[in-house]
């Protein structure tokens, strides 16, 4: 008892001790609760807050890209994709074995994702496929209990209903790079889009809108919970082209099997009707993710689809080139109609020979303008040239639009090539040489025009000498109507000075191309029913020298040449002859002769005076529109 | 019976006797502790009774009437079979060792067929059992004597390597904590204890080389700088921060807690129950659950200290210091004070297995204050 006396008071004592400690650590932990909760709340309220709410960007919709009647070429469709947290599976490999069994998921899908889960951030979801179908998506949605870290997700893609058949104008949208970004946070968004050619890269900012944001709670997974406030962006603007889409289709058909380029344009406002580049491409195919190999196969294709040759191509004019070296003539007192010549198929020049594509025959004779127009004679037209020297012609060249970028709605306009003696001496170093002068009075030589350039040379000689410059969008955005909200007038494009009746003389030769007994293009004149005619001019481009032997062997040998040294086919035109209100310029790359590419613009221009685009009305009617309707009679 | 000397007041006592004489008021305090519990895995299944809070009340429920059950059973029951139950402790310790189920990266439970048990929760009962035995039997005189520490050593030291080697870092400091809380109180030296903490001293660059795993590194390393890596083992820590400061003086509500309800904190059922408190309910919440605690203890100790026997007092002590100890531990690791070690809130953190041996611990403070009067010999069968 004594001793558990002892015991207890120990025992009391060293309780006392022990309980002191305790309430030492005790203080301790209320010591730091005051720290943490009082001290330093504000700091750890804000952290939590930071925690707890995310901005979220909210994409906008893009614009749509419609044609003048309201078809859309460029559409938003929902996108049904499937991602993957990484942090949320039981290991990645495993998700993704499970998810090819759903859907099919290739060795290159699975090392990008493998690839991509170990460079993002913990808990951003890694895309692994998109583009589902919705029965596949369903699929997913149903099986996602077993699909641990799989989630489906629905974004917006870009579509083009026309796909291959405006490729060239609309262009195609693809994931932002690099390089592209601007700080503006949007780009930065995942699967975010921009315009990377044709009238989605010219119009992109406009297309694109203004991002939203939302103000979301979301927990530790990143997961949204709910949103606490919202502040819907600003769609994009839709942009209307001028084009017709039904008629861009007939003729994207009519040229598929060729490499051509083909414009069709309303004289009057140089509002692109249609614009075909072929071969084209599938602009969706960039949405859908494309393999290198077909992206390489595209890129080395020989023909070029990637290239819009309608804008990009550059080709000697040749014998479309003669209306402007016969008006060069006419304005500067020259030659006049009555000018006549005598072609007996060849011209000496000091050594050099200059031929007439008639020359086997020999030659046409005693020709005046006109039939030199109507007939092509390549010898009245050295005479000219000769008369003129290369200055001359290439001023009036100029005033019809060649020689420089026309500024259309696009990427990658060409400026094509209008030479004179101080350009060849700063370029090359060698003085200008007579015979360069004659070759370019038959629009050869280092004269190079684009198709488009053509069709506005061709607009501008049948709409009485107006400096036309083509258009591909008629309303872009709210920016292009008037300040009333109308539409803003088209201001009548200023005169190119040549005088009118020159024109006129023009344009009768040029309708006797097609129309006359003798003209080049005779055989392709429009067809009775159509009830209009057409005037044009026919071009053939040589692409290399031609030789002595063929000279001597003549058309024979054309049949064997290489497709890649056969001569460009050229024709432009214009349509009805009296009231003109289209013009055309079709370019057939190695197309052998201006006779072919003149019976492509035959299918061309029926289809045009049939579709009559300009009569119909189109969105955001103009006054342009109404002077194109009260033309046709 | 016959161990109760004869001046024992209460040689034997009714079972309606012994009713009587529980510390009803210590029940209450534990229910009240427990509600706590309740209510917090309410908020945490985000407003639903299941899975967690239901299941909690039922373990509880079964706790309380195996608490009643081992509080009427004679104190000297206890002492006799004390070294049994230490012994059983022992065996199951290393059947783990042997055959253990490995769960969450540690080999801790062993299947008993019918249930799986957690020898190392046996452990800190049967400890402190056998150690209040061992200074019951030994006279203070003796106490000081270097020789008469070996047995205790000994007893201390196998179960704390065994269960390190699990590894389970927490129980293991929790039964050295307690084991050197009961020397203490049975009188051994101070300076003992003096070189004792020397010596840990110097261990802890040994243990860092050799002992501690990469995980155990990694959270004290953690610790001492939870922006080491704060999407990684940090990221617990600092959300448990964020979420204690951002609850502020009186909490953001009961289920409003953004931490713990958007995820962000991790285990919130479990480790960090207390910082989902300490969000929901601010510092006025911490305080009144500590407060709880503190009575809970402050009763603890007044049952040791009326104790007639030096097992009764040891007993009781032992078990209440493991109890502050557990308390301690989890507060102080939740707050950031200590690295983060997996011990679990008293009857509040979601869990079957502590609530168990805690309530058993109860049990047993209960049944010392039920034979408080009770003289127990020194040694069985002979006087002291």
């Amino acid at each position: 008892m004594e001793r558990d006396g002892n015991r207890h008071k120990t025992f009391a004592r060293r309780a006392a001790l022990l309980a002191g400690g305790k309430l030492t650590l005790a203080a301790l932990l209320m010591g730091r609760m005051y720290y943490l909760q009082v001290l330093e709340s504000d700091q750890y309220q804000m952290l939590a807050e930071e925690n707890r709410i995310s901005m979220r960007l909210l994409a906008p919709p893009r614009g749509l890209v419609i044609d003048r009647f309201g078809r859309e070429l460029a559409s938003n469709r929902q996108n049904y994709r499937v991602v993957l947290i990484a942090e949320q599976t039981n290991g990645v490999a495993e998700s993704l074995d499970r998810l090819a069994r759903v859907i099919p998921i290739n060795p290159h899908q699975r090392r990008r994702v493998l690839r991509e889960v170990k460079r993002k951030r913990p808990f951003v979801p890694v895309k692994v496929a998109e583009n589902l179908t919705w029965e596949q998506f369903a699929r997913i949605n149903v099986l996602l209990p077993d699909l641990p870290g799989v989630q489906p997700d629905v974004g917006e893609g870009r579509h083009y209903p026309m796909g291959v058949e405006t490729a060239h104008i609309v262009g195609y949208v693809s994931s932002v790079s690099e390089a592209e970004l601007t700080g503006d946070p949007l780009l930065e968004l995942p699967g975010f889009r921009i315009g990377k050619n044709g009238i989605e890269k010219v119009y992109d900012e406009s297309l694109r809108g203004k991002a939203g944001n939302s103000r979301v709670e979301v927990n530790a997974y990143g997961r949204e919970i709910r949103e606490l406030a919202r502040q819907d962006g600003q769609p994009g603007d839709d942009v209307v082209l001028t084009v017709d889409a039904g008629l861009q289709e007939t003729i994207s058909r009519r040229l598929s099997d060729e490499s051509a380029a083909a414009v069709v344009m309303d004289i009057h406002q140089g509002e692109i009707l249609a614009m075909v580049s072929a071969p084209s491409y599938d602009p969706n195919a960039f949405n859908l993710g494309m393999s290198t190999k077909a992206w390489r196969a595209l890129v080395q294709h020989p023909r070029k689809p990637l290239i819009n040759k309608a804008i990009s191509g550059q080709y000697p004019p040749g014998s479309t080139f003669k209306m402007i070296v016969a008006l060069a003539a006419l304005d500067a007192g020259a030659a006049g109609p009555g000018h006549r010549v005598f072609c007996n198929g060849v011209v000496k020049l000091g050594n050099t020979k200059f031929h007439c594509w008639r020359h086997r025959y020999g030659g046409h004779g005693w020709v005046d303008m006109k039939q030199a127009i109507a007939q092509s004679c390549d010898i009245y037209f050295y005479d000219l040239a000769r008369r003129l020297g290369v200055d001359r012609i290439g001023e009036m060249a100029r005033r019809f639009g060649l020689g420089a970028a026309l500024g259309v709605e696009l990427v990658g306009e060409s400026n094509g090539l209008v030479p004179s003696k101080d350009w060849k001496l700063a370029v090359t170093g060698v003085p200008w040489q007579l015979g360069e002068t004659l070759i370019t009075g038959i629009g050869q030589a280092y004269l190079l025009a684009t198709p488009l350039q053509l069709a506005v040379m061709t607009a501008r000689l049948a709409n009485g000498g107006l400096a036309v410059t083509p258009k591909l969008s008629r309303r872009q955005g709210p920016e292009r109507l008037g300040a009333d909200g109308a539409p803003a007038e088209h201001p009548v494009p200023p005169s190119i000075g040549v005088s009118a009746a020159h024109l006129q003389f023009i344009a009768d030769a040029m309708s006797e191309v097609v129309n006359g007994p003798r003209g080049t293009a005779r055989k392709y004149k429009l067809d009775k029913d159509v009830e209009f005619k057409m005037a044009g001019k026919t071009g053939t481009a040589q692409v290399r020298r031609i030789t002595k032997a063929e000279r001597k062997a003549g058309g024979k040998l054309a049949k064997e040449t290489p497709w890649k040294e056969r001569d460009h086919a050229l024709f432009t035109a214009f349509a009805p002859v009296g009231a003109p209100r289209y013009a055309t310029a079709v370019v057939v790359e190695h197309g052998g002769s201006g006779t072919y590419a003149a019976k492509l613009t035959k299918d061309i221009m029926t289809a045009v005076l049939r579709a009559d685009p300009l009569a119909r009305t189109a969105l955001g009617a103009s006054r342009g529109e109404d002077r194109g309707g009260g033309r046709k009679t | 019976m016959t161990l109760g000397g004869p001046m024992g007041r209460q040689v034997d006592l009714s079972l309606l006797q012994k009713l009587v004489q529980i510390n009803w008021l210590l029940i209450i305090l534990l229910t009240l502790i427990a509600s706590v519990g309740f209510a917090m895995l309410y908020s945490a299944a985000n407003g639903s009774i299941d899975p967690w809070a239901s299941r909690q009340m039922m373990r509880f429920g079964g706790g309380l009437v195996l608490m009643l059950m081992i509080a009427v059973v004679d104190v000297r029951t206890w002492l006799r079979h004390a070294y049994l139950i230490y012994a059983a402790a022992l065996i199951l310790l290393i059947a783990v060792e042997v055959m253990g189920v490995v769960g969450m990266g540690a080999r801790r439970w062993v299947n008993l067929g019918l249930f799986q048990l957690q020898p190392s929760e046996v452990m800190k009962i049967a400890l402190v059992l056998a150690l209040a035995r061992f200074y019951h039997g030994l006279p203070l005189e003796e106490v000081g004597r270097m020789r008469w520490l070996v047995v205790p050593i000994i007893l201390i030291l196998v179960p704390v390597a065994l269960v390190t080697r699990q590894p389970d870092l927490g129980t293991a400091i929790l039964l050295l904590a307690t084991a050197t809380a009961i020397l203490l109180l049975a009188g051994v030296r101070l300076w003992k204890f003096a070189v004792l903490f020397g010596t840990i001293l110097a261990a802890i660059p040994v243990a860092w080389r050799f002992m501690l795993h990469g995980y155990q590194k990694d959270r004290v390393l953690t610790y001492l700088n939870p922006e080491r890596d704060p999407l990684g083992a940090g990221y617990h820590i600092m959300q448990s921060k964020i979420a204690l400061g951002s609850g502020g003086l009186f909490g953001k509500g009961f289920m409003q807690g953004t931490q713990s309800h958007l995820a962000f904190l991790p285990e919130r059922q479990t480790d960090f129950i207390f910082t989902m408190l300490a969000e929901e309910f601010g510092l006025m919440g911490c305080l009144g659950l500590l407060s709880l605690y503190i009575l809970v203890i402050v009763y603890g100790y007044a049952i040791a200290l009326r104790s007639r026997s030096q097992f009764g007092r040891l007993l009781a002590a032992g078990m209440i210091t493991t109890f502050f100890i557990y308390v301690f531990i989890n507060m102080a690791m939740v707050m950031g004070l200590i690295p983060v070690v997996g011990v679990p809130l008293p009857l509040v953190s979601y869990g079957g297995t502590s609530m168990m041996s805690l309530l058993i611990g109860f049990g047993l403070i209960l049944s010392v204050y039920v034979h408080r009067d009770i003289i127990i010999a020194r040694r069985p069968g002979h006087r002291s």
